[in-house]
């Protein structure tokens, strides 16, 4: 009896420390969170299949580091799009022992996941989330490749002012949602516009067309909103239904192939913004696109800066030599590189350099790019 | 003025929607003293099982016109189904136990199809295909859509055959002895379990043409949307009054109205304090308000005799 506890003990404790073995032996593990499952999964997978590509090239040209051969192993996690899974996730990831994280998605998952990572010293860096307290928060481990809000809102709300002085918002009261919308609020008046009105709905909601009245009754030239393709879609639906005409606007939340698929022919017309270049004026675009295209099908819009993310920080490991964060960390700040999404430099917060945004509009169910703001060569 | 035309207008749609979800639970409670929480998802079940189809016939080429009749008749056929096998698996056993035991199992019926229809469709929205050409109408400064007017003749016309099928039927005789004394209606030889199997089977055509309805209103169906729905559908049966089916109609239509006027004006209302997110606690406002004032409802409660 003793002696098959002992086995048994034996066996556990080897078990146990057997992963770290392996890890030193050349594993690195990277994280790679989003949401995998629920409305957004479609943009969620998108992440996933981006860093995929990513990690998987590179472990095909047999990377070393300090001498030793190493291959990276992405783990990835299911965050749905919360707040509180994604500090569950982020836990765990931590402690698997990850070296590094791509993600999150969502604005509101990143902030409190990131105060994980900082607590562990594990840098992050996301591919999407744009709202500005993700970077504010004077955590040395935050950093993302989108433009963040303050740019994008800028951007939105200089071009609904074009489109007419009288503009309404409505936000899903998320981070992501209501710190872009205040951003808008910020670029409108600037601009010489008026915000005629502001509601609010939250992000699993789909009835809006007391709202929609409600600002109907405004009069408005344009309505902005902040939140995602599965409030957008209905939104946009139901606009139509109310038989407004106004233009409809949006963030990059909304820019997806999704928002066409589920607004139908109500989605024509809309003009969604995202922080980037479109697929096709990225350095690296048309290459990714016949990457990705062979493996992973069509891109949904993360791609691209997912497989920047891990690139950017496996690049800063291989320049350290060291897996690290303690290491490397100080390499990832120094990022200079020439990614697909174009040239990759980090601010002092950890924002995007020179960050551009484009505005797509839906022409023939398709989205087609309009004009781009800000970017390096804006300089 | 025309704002509040036109809100009110949204809100008569609404409840409509509400009186139609509402009839289920009613008629439930009024046989059997059951709150019927998985009736909710059926309604899911119906919205789901009619856009899918309605997807699957448009993307073959049929015509809408043939297309709209098949998805609901297909939406209808599996609601039944689930309702009865429901009604069989999980209430009928416990036909003669205390209050409280089948109520909880309403509730665990109702994850169990939430489950399934995750698990079926998975946890993306699906889109009702724009099959229907929205057409905009002018009335008195409001709009109207066709697709209002259709879910307002829809709602009339089924909701009337349901008033002739319980007032002018024999079928509907027996549900109202049923439900104002099973016992005694049992002695004078109505086939009760008959009577009850068909209560669910009436309720769930109904929430069929509710899901299908909401679908194409609101242009999107997911396997979550059954559950707030049902709970203020439930609202609006007590509101109305339980086991009444006048009732239900009226209870419906009230807290469709008072929920589209409030979610509309609930920002002057507060000054900005309370935004327009906070749309949903109308219906539990009411039902607390009711519970509290009048518990029997505005036009009282038609539950079975205990003498």
């Amino acid at each position: 009896m003793t002696s098959k506890l002992l086995i048994a003990f034996v066996l556990g404790a080897a078990s146990w420390s057997m992963p770290t073995w392996l890890s030193a032996a050349g594993t690195i593990e990277i994280g790679c969170v989003a949401p995998l499952t629920g409305p957004q999964a479609h943009l969620g997978k998108d992440i996933e299949n981006g860093a995929r590509l990513a990690v998987d090239a590179i472990n095909a040209s047999t990377p070393t580091i300090g001498g030793q051969p190493v291959q990276f192993v992405l783990l990835v996690e299911d965050d749905q799009a919360d707040p509180k899974t994604a500090t569950v996730v982020a836990q765990k990831l931590v402690d698997e022992g990850v070296k590094g994280v791509v993600g999150h998605l969502n604005s509101g998952a990143s902030i409190p996941a990131s105060r994980i990572y900082a607590e562990n010293g594990v840098p992050q860096v996301s591919p999407a989330s744009t709202a500005v307290a993700y970077t504010n928060q004077g955590f040395d481990t935050t950093y993302r490749l989108m433009a963040n809000d303050s740019q994008q809102g800028k951007a939105l709300g200089q071009y609904a002012t074009r489109l007419g002085k009288r503009v309404a918002v409505v936000d899903d009261r998320t981070a992501y949602g209501q710190g872009l919308i205040d951003e808008v609020v910020k670029s409108v008046e600037a601009s010489g516009g008026k915000v005629v009105g502001r509601e609010y709905t939250t992000d699993k909601s789909t009835d809006f067309t007391a709202i929609l009245t409600s600002l109907k009754a405004k009069r408005p030239d344009v309505v902005v909103f902040g939140g995602m393709d599965p409030q957008a879609a209905p939104m946009v639906r139901q606009m139509r239904t109310l038989g407004m005409k106004t233009p409809f606007m949006g963030g990059d939340g909304m820019q997806s192939a999704e928002f066409i698929k589920l607004a139908g022919p109500a989605a024509e017309g809309a003009i969604g913004s995202s922080p980037g270049l479109p697929l096709e004026q990225m350095p690296g675009g048309a290459d990714f696109t016949k990457r990705f295209g062979e493996r992973f099908g069509k891109v949904q819009i993360y791609a691209p800066f997912s497989h920047d993310a891990a690139v950017v920080l496996i690049q800063a490991m291989l320049r350290a030599g060291s897996a690290e964060p303690k290491q490397y960390l100080p390499e990832l700040v120094k990022t200079q590189f020439d990614g697909v999404i174009g040239p990759i430099a980090f601010d002092a917060k950890g924002d995007l350099r020179d960050g551009p945004v484009t505005l797509y509009e839906v022409k023939g169910g398709q989205w087609q790019p309009v004009e781009t703001i800000g970017g390096p060569a804006a300089k | 003025m025309d704002v509040l035309l036109q809100q009110l207008i949204n809100g008569l749609i609404l409840g409509s929607l509400y009186a139609l979800v509402a009839l289920g639970y009613t008629m439930v409670y009024g046989i059997l003293e059951l709150i019927n929480f998985a009736h909710g998802e059926i309604v899911m079940v119906g919205a789901m099982v009619s856009v899918s189809v309605l997807a699957a016939l448009t993307a073959a080429g049929v015509p809408v016109a043939l297309a709209l009749p098949l998805a609901l008749a297909a939406a209808v056929v599996v609601c039944v189904v689930a309702g009865v096998l429901v009604e069989r698996v999980a209430y009928r056993p416990l036909r003669n136990a205390p209050r409280l035991a089948p109520l909880i199992t309403a509730i665990g019926v109702s994850i169990v199809l939430q489950n399934l229809a995750m698990i079926f469709w998975g946890r993306q929205y699906l889109s009702f295909p724009p099959v229907i050409e929205v057409q905009v109408y002018d009335v008195l400064g409001a709009t109207v859509s066709n697709i209002q007017i259709l879910i307002l003749i829809v709602a009339a016309l089924t909701m009337g055959g349901l008033l002739l099928l319980v007032n002018r039927t024999r079928l509907g005789r027996a549900m109202r002895a049923t439900a104002q004394n099973r016992e005694v209606a049992g002695l004078m030889g109505v086939d009760v379990n008959r009577v009850i199997a068909a209560t669910f089977i009436v309720g769930s055509a109904l929430a069929a043409v509710a899901g299908l309805l909401i679908a194409s209103y609101y242009g999107i169906a997911h396997y979550n949307m059954g559950f707030l729905l049902g709970l203020k559908a439930f609202s609006a049966a007590v509101l109305g009054g339980i086991g009444n089916i006048p009732g239900a109609l009226l209870g419906g239509l009230l807290l469709g109205v008072i929920e589209s006027l409030g979610a509309g004006y609930i920002g002057d209302l507060t000054g900005g304090f309370l935004g327009s997110h906070y749309q949903d606690i109308f219906a539990f406002l009411i039902l607390i308000l009711v519970l509290t004032f009048r518990p029997s409802g505005l036009l009282g409660e038609r539950v079975a005799d205990r003498a």
